[in-house]
């Protein structure tokens, strides 16, 4: 089944933007979909009109095979959205939040309540249950955003730029609590800037750009098409000039750094061979590709 | 659905009271501390001199409308501005992409001022006790002129709230037309002090029909027909509550 079915949707806002143009997608059940594209590439339109915040112009949207305008009350159930910008109200505390949002889905309160223990237990905000909202850091409020979008047990997860402005130990954190709740049957949505939190978590990816699908394919396969690689490799050895050799692009960072662009089919054996002969000593190496990065710009042509 | 909309519906009134017991200083106390002025200046201060109105002593007819006028501004205030704020700090999408319908939303806010507005009327009713004695002729007169007053100005407040787009327009209205309406709803004279014209003016203000038909609760006088009153304010209640309806559907301000 389907877990999320778009047909020829297109959105255009009020002042005559055209935000979404004829987008048609399928995301499968289980999947761990990523929704890439450039800022103001039409996301957040996207999955407003999901979450029924965005009005759709026209087209048909289907969740686990509930048209969202027909049978809104299953299709919203099916559904929980974490949003890009924080919605809270301030002043609410962290586990009132939850136990709210919680009874507008029909959720009874000992049910909730059991719910925001494990909820804020797994995503490290226990100690701020009774805290309000506006106490909470940036990366506490996300979390929360996640705990608010899990509250009713969604099959369908979606998340706009989950890590935001969140720290390396948080993000992966979060790429960890997804990954498992994903394990667990919930189909995801995610989008993000972060190309290597897509490369890591997503098996298909759907690139959008000014309203429109432009790539739509496995993570694999996208990566695939990726035909070169950076390497850099850090000497110990002061060089002054680049060496020069064959089918590899070498240029000097700094003395004892070299950036290396080659093929991914390159010989790296003849790279070494070549080096020590030079009687340049290489202390380390790092494969520098920023795979998904690299490919992005060559489909959207932005950096 | 029904038992989902039920928890829904219960939810929305959990939250409201929180809020209300949260900002206590800003929804129960106020009209306590103004009744207490009215009860001394216009009770006892003016009143001693004025002395009955209608053949009734001046602070006691004065009583029943101070209390309805604490249910009318509190039921709407506070209708007003918990939703208004939701909608600017945009928790209102919290309901929105729930399954919750919009009647559960409508009835769920319009409880909760209705709540409010009976907490305060039950203050302000105490109050008043210390200063007149309240006879009760028929209860159940009072009590349902409460519950639809507050009903009326909670969905008046909350068709405030749907149509504001900035905090100012959540003022404008208690300012120039619920003052005003209260002030000549007969709250402090009988309207038969007024010449014809005026009571004409006078009898297309719904306060009247609330403040009469609720102070004949108390005493047994209204210078309104009590049955009208009902019929009269159920259909504004009607007529409001579609109104929200039909403005929450269109989604301004809420729904892109
Ligand atoms: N309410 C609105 N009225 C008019 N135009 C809008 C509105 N909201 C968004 N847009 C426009 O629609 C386009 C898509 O916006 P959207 O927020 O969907 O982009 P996005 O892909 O989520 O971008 P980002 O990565 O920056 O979050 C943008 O050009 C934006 O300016
Ligand atoms: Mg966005």
């Amino acid at each position: 089944m389907n877990a999320l079915s778009i047909q020829n949707l297109s959105k255009q806002y009020t002042n005559g933007h055209v935000a979404l143009d004829n987008v048609s997608l399928q995301v499968k059940e289980g999947d761990f979909f990523g929704l890439l594209g450039p800022n103001g590439a039409g996301k957040s339109t996207l999955i407003g009109i999901l979450t029924s915040i965005v009005r759709k112009t026209s087209g048909n949207v289907s969740v686990f095979d509930k048209n969202i305008d027909v049978d809104f009350p299953a299709a919203r159930s099916l559904l929980g959205v974490v949003p890009q910008e924080f919605n809270f109200n301030l002043f609410e505390k962290v586990w009132q939040v939850l136990v709210f949002q919680a009874g507008y889905y029909g959720v009874n309160r000992k049910t909730a309540l059991g719910k925001v223990e494990e909820l804020l237990s797994r995503l490290g905000l226990h100690e701020q249950r009774n805290s309000s909202v506006r106490m909470l850091s940036g990366g506490m409020k996300r979390r929360l955003m996640i705990a608010r979008a899990l509250i009713h047990s969604p099959r369908l997860l979606i998340l706009d730029e989950p890590t935001a402005g969140v720290d390396v130990e948080l993000r992966h954190l979060t790429w960890k609590f997804v990954d498992e709740i994903n394990k667990n049957g919930v189909t995801i949505i995610l989008t993000t800037h972060y190309l290597e939190e897509a490369e890591n978590l997503c098996k298909n990816i759907a690139i959008i750009d000014n309203g429109k699908i432009i790539e739509n394919t496995s993570t694999k396969n996208l990566l695939r098409q990726l035909d070169n690689q950076t390497i850099e490799l850090e000497l110990s050895t002061r060089l002054k000039t680049p060496p020069v050799l064959n089918d590899f692009s070498i240029e000097l960072s700094d003395t004892t750094t070299l950036k290396i662009q080659c093929s991914r089919k390159a010989d790296i054996n003849s790279l070494f061979t070549m080096l020590s002969k030079k009687k340049i000593k290489v202390i380390g190496m790092l494969n520098r590709s920023a795979r998904l990065e690299e490919l992005f710009v060559k489909i959207t042509g932005k950096g | 659905m029904i038992s989902s909309n039920w928890i829904a519906f219960r939810t929305i009134i959990f939250k409201e009271t929180v809020r209300i017991l949260r900002i206590w200083t800003q929804t129960l106390l106020p009209s306590a501390i103004t009744s207490v002025l009215y009860f001394i200046i216009f009770g006892k201060i003016i009143g001693d001199r004025v002395g009955s109105m209608v053949g009734i002593g001046y602070i006691e007819f004065i009583a029943p409308g101070l209390i309805l006028m604490a249910v009318i501004t509190n039921s709407y205030g506070n209708v007003s501005s918990s939703f208004f704020s939701s909608k600017f700090q945009r928790n209102v999408e919290e309901m929105l992409v729930s399954p919750a319908s919009e009647h559960v939303i409508i009835l769920g806010y319009a409880a909760g001022g209705i709540l409010r507005g009976s907490i305060v009327g039950l203050i302000v009713t105490v109050i008043s006790m210390i200063f007149t004695k309240l006879q009760v002729f028929d209860l159940l007169i009072i009590v349902s002129m409460v519950l639809l007053t507050a009903m009326l100005f909670s969905l008046a407040g909350l068709v405030n709230a749907l149509l504001a787009s900035k905090f100012d327009d959540i003022g404008i209205i208690p300012t120039f037309i619920l003052t005003p309406l209260n002030y000549l709803g007969g709250i402090f004279f009988s309207i038969s002090m007024l010449p014809e014209f005026w009571q004409k003016v006078a009898a297309l203000n719904p306060v009247l029909y609330m403040v009469n038909t609720f102070r004949y609760g108390f005493l047994g006088v209204s210078d309104t027909s009590i049955t009208f009153s009902f019929v009269f304010l159920g259909l504004v209640v009607l007529a409001l509550y579609l109104l929200s309806m039909k403005l929450f559907i269109s989604g301004k301000g809420m729904r892109n």
